[in-house]
């Protein structure tokens, strides 16, 4: 079986935050990591490669030139083959022209893949359009949110997250799925993949070597343009009580719902 | 590189390189003129600061996609059921995608996809649809993305709307993003904000990024139908208008078979109210300490009258309640009339599940905790105090 899991390098979220005077981004420090839910989506592929030995994963990302941060990582976690697909002429891309060049890549990979794994979104735009999107150009069926899943005789049985319960589904191979947080726990690198991910030479591909139509890649190809950034509007915080009893804060609070007319 | 630099005008300055988001502007060392890096994404947030215009981004234009603001018209709403019930956010966006319509001077139309669900039709009118398309089909009869993305292209290829908007719901997310690929269309996720130019009729779709840190604004300037996906919650449904009607519209589109086979549902939150919809909420932080002290929380749910129980990811990444109660960033948006977080700290991907809540109330020990920054009344002390004390007061008061 050949998997093709699909990560993406992001600053770590929690870190990054709104100057309150200068309204700007405050990244000091921000690392990057591999986006949370990728690293689900890897780790389904690995414990479907301990069950079925035969399967090859290949990890790939699209970025600048650092992503290969990413790709290490996921060597050193077990994954057998990379593609860094890092190219200017891909900068600027949205969804529709990031899902348009991976597909690309994974079209000139051989074999074809039987799997082809996603996180559910990245934190860093949580769109959750790229997985269902390269499914699309590839004309695969995909699966989002999915967790559990089983392969047997050329079938994938996976189940699939929803607000308030899940599914169980069956689909042929191939497919796509995209990997929410519930279906593992990843693992960490181990001694001899860590090895083996410092050893790794790792060319990038380019937009040409992947024969990606121009028309349809970077920001020219990108329908859609992010026109301005701006801080989230504050809520502004009302009272607070401190240093009084619990149980007359208690009162007070019952008091203030009923003159809100809230209970 | 499609961000064009004029090295003759940079000044060297720095601002730009201070407000980039994704760390791609650098300045020489030569001369402190500014580079920039494949790590560039176009965002444009460092024209605005440039104080001598050295900055720009030429305007996309797609062959294929010229002059489609002239053949689009009509702004539709994707119209979720499930199992033969449409989802609350169909009804608000039935209500928002009204106003912009008018500001537009066009139509709405809902599309409902299904099979054998008529009984959808009369509400999608009384909320404000002045058109059903309706596709009824064997292949729609259990949601999978596939079958309802050829309904949905194929709508689109016909009758050409210039917005389409759908719930940013595990549903909705999963097909529309098909949809946009097959229609060349621009799509947004999880917008918190919609608003049209009436001049160029471009939807102004504003969504968070970067955890909640930030606001984006996107256009799609070029491409129709503009697409979005909208969170639930944050916009208000309408009150029906009994009676009203419009104009049904039935549409025969061949489908392929599904080829993803749902064998079973499991409904996990059976006896248990769901956060989503909850007019009264109780969430629990990891301040609650365990799953056996998340039974008081219940307890003051139930003292509230029945409040659904909420928790922040802390909580449910311990393992102490399941992630169908998660609120925030991946987890669910919330509005209720009242939100009371106990033990909660309030990071910004918390936060933005619940800051429109309409009362924000907040249990604390830290008396600097974020969470009290939101709170309309913030109580600091100890929950496992103050929540029993509030059970008792609140029986009391009955
Ligand atoms: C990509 C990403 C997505 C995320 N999505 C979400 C999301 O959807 N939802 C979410 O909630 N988080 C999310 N987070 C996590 C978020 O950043 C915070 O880590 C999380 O919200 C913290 O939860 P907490 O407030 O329960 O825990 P903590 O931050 O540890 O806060 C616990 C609070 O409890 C208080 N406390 C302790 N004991 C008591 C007591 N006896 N009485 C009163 N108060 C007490 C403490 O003072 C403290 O303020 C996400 C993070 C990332 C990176
Ligand atoms: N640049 C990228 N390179 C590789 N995979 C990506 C990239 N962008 C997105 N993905 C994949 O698509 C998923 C969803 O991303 P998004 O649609 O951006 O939320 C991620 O979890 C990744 O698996």
């Amino acid at each position: 079986m050949h998997i093709v899991v699909c990560v993406k390098q992001v600053p770590n979220t929690t870190q990054v935050r709104i100057h309150p005077e200068t309204h700007t981004l405050v990244r000091d420090g921000v690392e990057s990591v591999m986006n949370p839910f990728d690293e689900n989506a890897l780790e389904m592929a690995l414990q479907l490669k301990e069950s079925h030995p035969d399967t090859v994963i290949t990890v790939l990302t699209m970025g600048p030139s650092q992503a290969e941060a990413v790709l290490r990582e996921a060597v050193g976690r077990g994954a057998d083959k990379v593609m860094l697909l890092s190219d200017k002429a891909l900068a600027g891309s949205d969804t529709w022209a990031t899902s348009y060049a991976l597909s690309q890549a994974i079209r000139t990979m051989s074999p074809r893949p039987d799997l082809v794994l996603f996180g559910k979104q990245a934190i860093d735009g949580d769109t959750a359009q790229v997985g269902p999107s390269v499914a699309t150009w590839l004309a695969l069926p995909c699966i989002t949110c999915a967790f559990g899943l089983e392969v047997a005789d050329g079938r994938a049985k996976v189940k699939r997250s929803f607000e308030d319960g899940y599914e169980i589904l069956e689909v042929a191979l191939p497919c796509a799925l995209t990997v929410v947080k519930e279906a593992n726990v990843p693992r960490m690198a181990s001694l001899r993949g860590k090895m083996a991910a410092k050893k790794l030479v790792i060319e990038p591909t380019t937009a040409e070597m992947i024969g990606a139509d121009p028309a349809n890649i970077g920001l020219l190809a990108s329908p859609t343009r992010v026109v301005s950034i701006l801080s989230p509007p504050a809520r502004s915080s009302g009272v607070k009580w401190q240093g009084e009893e619990p149980a007359d804060m208690a009162r007070k609070l019952v008091e203030e719902l009923r003159q809100r007319k809230l209970i | 590189m499609a961000l064009q630099i004029d090295l003759d005008l940079c000044t060297g300055c720095g601002a730009c390189v201070a407000v980039c988001p994704f760390c791609a502007l650098t300045q020489r060392p030569s001369d402190g003129k500014v580079e920039v890096n494949e790590a560039c994404t176009a965002c444009g947030a460092c024209i605005e600061v440039c104080p001598v215009g050295a900055l720009s981004l030429p305007e996309p234009t797609s062959p294929a996609a010229a002059g489609q603001s002239e053949t689009h018209r009509g702004l539709w709403v994707f119209a979720e059921q499930r199992g033969g019930q449409l989802q609350d956010v169909t009804f608000e966006l039935l209500g928002k995608g009204g106003e912009l319509a008018r500001e537009l001077g066009v139509e709405v139309g809902a599309v409902l996809l299904g099979h054998q669900v008529d009984a959808c039709v009369g509400p999608l009118f009384e909320h404000g649809a002045d058109v059903v398309y309706v596709v009824d089909h064997p292949a729609l009869a259990a949601y999978t993305a596939e079958p309802y993305a050829e309904a949905m292209s194929a709508l689109i290829k016909k009758h050409r709307p210039e917005i389409v908007l759908a719930g940013a719901t595990s549903i909705g997310r999963s097909f529309i993003a098909r949809v946009a690929i097959e229609a060349t269309a621009g799509l947004t996720a999880d917008c918190t904000e919609l608003a049209v130019d009436p001049e160029n009729r471009c939807l102004i779709q504003t969504r968070p990024a970067f955890g909640g840190n930030i606001l984006a604004a996107i256009l799609c300037p070029n491409h129709r139908p503009q697409m979005a996906t909208v969170r639930p919650k944050v916009f208000p449904q309408p009150a029906p208008v009994e009676g009203r009607t419009g104009r049904r519209v039935d549409e025969q589109v061949e489908l392929k078979d599904p080829v993803v086979r749902v064998l079973e549902t499991v409904d996990a939150m059976q006896h248990e109210v769901n956060v989503a919809g909850a007019e009264f909420i109780v969430a629990g932080g990891r301040g609650v300490g365990g799953p056996e002290q998340f039974k008081l929380l219940a307890e003051l749910a139930e003292a509230l009258g029945g409040a659904a129980v909420g928790a922040s990811r802390a909580a449910v990444d311990a393992g102490w309640i399941s992630s169908f109660h998660q609120v925030g960033q991946t987890g669910k948006t919330v509005r209720p009339k009242v939100y009371i977080a106990c033990g909660i700290s309030g990071q910004i991907q918390h936060l933005v599940g619940m800051n429109s809540s309409d009362t924000i109330i907040a249990i604390n020990k830290d008396p600097d905790a974020p969470i009290f920054e939101v709170a309309d009344i913030g109580i600091v002390g100890d929950l496992f105090v103050v929540v029993p004390e509030l059970v008792k007061a609140l029986r009391k008061a009955q």
